[in-house]
C-alpha cells in the first residue's frame, strides 16, 4: 500500500506553516508524526494535495512550566510524555503515554497530531478533557485557545479552522492535593481501547474542589461526563459519591455495539472503571495525606 | 520529486524520491537492502522496524522525506564486518526466531533497548517487543536470546574481568 500523490512541504518556521495553510487550507493536511494520517493516506481514506509537515519547525517540542500550567508542545511525542518528569498532579499524562499503541509507534507519534486526529477512541482526548487542558490554535489571524472539551466535534472532526494549527497543550497544574489516572481496557497489547476513562480528582480541606471526567470510545468524540464531574464536586469522595458518578458517567456514555463489544458492555466498564479509578485515587490522596 | 540525504548504516545515500514513498520501499527499493520487512503495511506487526536516530520506529508509516538528514540503521548495519552483534548471537545462540521473517526488527529493538537499558527485566524486555509480532515462536526464546545479549554486552563492557586478569 502507498499513498496516493501529494505534494510534499516541510517548512522550517511556523510562520511559513501559517502561510501555507493561508494559501491551501482547504486542500491540505498538516503532518507530525504521521501514526494516524500516513496509515489513512495509505488506505486512501484521506487524499490531500499538500502536506505540511511541521516535523522541523522549532519549538513545537517539549514541556516547560508557566503561569501554572505545564505547556506542552503540539510536536511533543508520546515518549517524551512517558519519560518526562512532571509536576506534581499530573501524574496523569505519564500514566495515559505508555498505554498509547506500542513503544514503536510513541517514538514516532505526537500529543497534539492525536488530539488533531480526533478519533474518538484517542486516549489523549480523554486525558486533557479530564485535565481541563487548555489547547492554543494558531492561524494568520491570531492565536486562540479552545477547551479540549470543546475541541471536539464529532469523529475526526475538531474545532480547528482550515487556517490553523494546534500548537501547544497548556495543563492546569494542580494548586493543592490532586491525583489522576488512566483506565484503559484494550483487547491485546497497543490496541485501541475497548472503553477507556480519564480521571483527575483535586482536593480542598477534605473535599472535591474540582473533578475531571473524560471518556474514551464510548461517544462520537472524547466525552466530558459532566454530570458525574458536577456530582463529585464538593463531596469526600466518599463510597456513596464514587457510586453516584460513576452511575451518572455510564448515564453519559453513549456506545456502539463493535466487535469490541457491546454497547451494554462498555457502558457498564464506564461504570467500573469510574469506581474503580476514584477508589485508586481516594487511596492515592490519603497517602499523600498521611 | 523531492531530494532526501540519509545515513543508513553509516553510509550516506542522496536520492530523488517521491514525496509518497514510504521509508520502508526507499530502502528496500531504492536502498536495496532487503533485511528490513513488510508484514502487515498497517503498522502493527514491526517487521519493518529500523532504527530511527537509534530508536526503533515502523518505517511503513513514516515517508522516505520525513527521514530527511537523519540516521537510519537497518538490520543489514548491526554486524560489524564479520563480528556478530551481540543481540544477533544471542538470537543465534538461544534459537530466538523459527521462520526469521520478524527477526531484524525484533533484533534492532532489542539493540535500542539494550543502549537504554543494559540490564533489561523480562518485564521491560516484553514491553520493549510488544509493538512486534512473532507468530512462531510464542516469543519465549525471543526474550531469552535478549537476555543472552544483555549478558554478552556487559561482559564485553568489563574488559580482562572474565579472563581473571589484573
Amino acid at each position: 500500500m502507498f499513498p496516493g500523490a501529494f505534494d510534499y512541504r516541510a517548512p522550517t518556521s511556523l510562520d511559513e506553516v501559517l502561510e501555507l495553510l493561508r494559501e491551501h487550507g482547504e486542500e491540505d493536511k498538516v503532518l507530525a508524526g504521521g501514526q494516524s494520517l500516513i496509515p489513512l493516506l495509505k488506505l486512501r481514506l484521506a487524499s490531500p494535495s499538500l502536506l505540511v509537515d511541521i516535523g522541523r519547525v522549532p519549538g513545537l517540542q517539549g514541556m516547560a512550566r508557566a503561569d501554572g500550567t505545564l505547556v506542552v508542545g503540539a510536536r511533543t511525542r508520546h515518549v517524551d510524555v512517558e519519560r518526562a518528569s512532571l509536576p506534581a498532579g499530573l501524574e496523569i499524562l505519564q500514566e495515559a503515554a505508555p498505554q498509547i499503541s506500542d513503544p514503536l509507534v510513541r517514538n514516532l507519534g505526537t500529543i497534539g497530531g492525536s488530539l488533531c486526529h480526533a478519533d474518538p477512541a484517542g486516549d489523549w482526548g480523554s486525558v486533557a478533557i479530564a485535565l481541563g487542558a487548555g489547547l492554543v490554535l494558531r492561524s494568520p489571524r491570531g492565536e486562540r485557545t479552545v477547551e479540549a472539551s470543546a475541541f471536539f466535534q464529532g469523529p475526526f472532526t475538531t474545532a480547528l479552522a482550515a487556517d490553523e494549527v494546534l500548537t501547544e497543550i497548556r495543563f492546569p497544574v494542580p494548586a493543592g492535593p490532586a491525583a489522576g489516572t488512566y483506565l484503559k481496557l484494550e483487547r491485546k497489547v497497543g490496541d485501541f481501547a475497548t472503553v477507556g476513562v480519564a480521571l483527575q480528582v483535586e482536593m480542598d480541606g477534605g473535599r472535591v474542589r474540582r473533578a475531571g471526567i473524560g471518556l474514551t470510545a464510548v461517544a462520537p468524540t472524547n466525552l466530558r461526563a459532566q454530570a458525574a464531574e458536577d456530582s463529585l464536586a464538593g463531596s469526600e469522595l466518599d463510597d456513596a459519591a464514587i457510586v453516584e458518578a460513576a452511575r451518572l458517567a455510564a448515564g453519559a456514555a453513549d456506545p456502539r455495539d463493535d466487535i469490541r463489544g457491546s454497547a451494554a458492555y462498555k457502558r457498564d466498564v464506564v461504570r467500573v472503571f469510574v469506581q474503580r479509578g476514584l477508589r485508586t485515587l481516594r487511596q492515592r490522596l490519603g497517602e499523600v495525606g498521611s | 520529486m523531492s531530494e532526501v540525504t540519509v545515513r543508513v548504516n553509516g553510509r550516506e545515500h542522496r536520492q530523488e524520491v517521491e514525496p509518497r514513498v514510504l521509508l520502508v520501499d526507499f530502502i528496500r527499493s531504492q536502498l536495496r537492502l532487503t533485511g528490513t520487512h513488510v508484514g502487515c503495511d498497517t503498522s502493527s506487526c514491526g517487521a519493518c522496524t529500523v532504527l530511527l536516530d537509534g530508536e526503533p520506529v515502523k518505517s511503513c508509516t513514516l515517508l522516505a522525506v520525513q527521514a530527511d538528514g537523519r540516521e537510519i540503521t537497518t538490520v543489514e548495519g548491526l554486524a560489524r564486518g564479520a563480528e556478530l552483534h551481540p543481540v544477533q548471537v544471542g538470537f543465534h545462540e538461544e534459537h530466538g526466531l523459527q521462520c526469521g521473517f520478524c527477526t531484524p526488527g525484533m533484533m534492532l529493538v532489542a539493540a535500542a533497548l539494550l543502549e537504554r537499558n543494559p540490564e533489561p527485566s523480562e518485564e521491560e524486555i516484553r514491553w520493549a517487543i510488544s509493538g512486534n509480532i512473532c507468530r512462531c515462536t510464542g516469543y519465549v526464546n525471543i526474550v531469552k536470546a535478549i537476555q543472552h545479549a544483555a549478558r554478552l554486552r556487559r561482559e564485553a563492557a568489563q574488559p580482562a574481568a572474565a579472563g581473571g586478569a589484573g
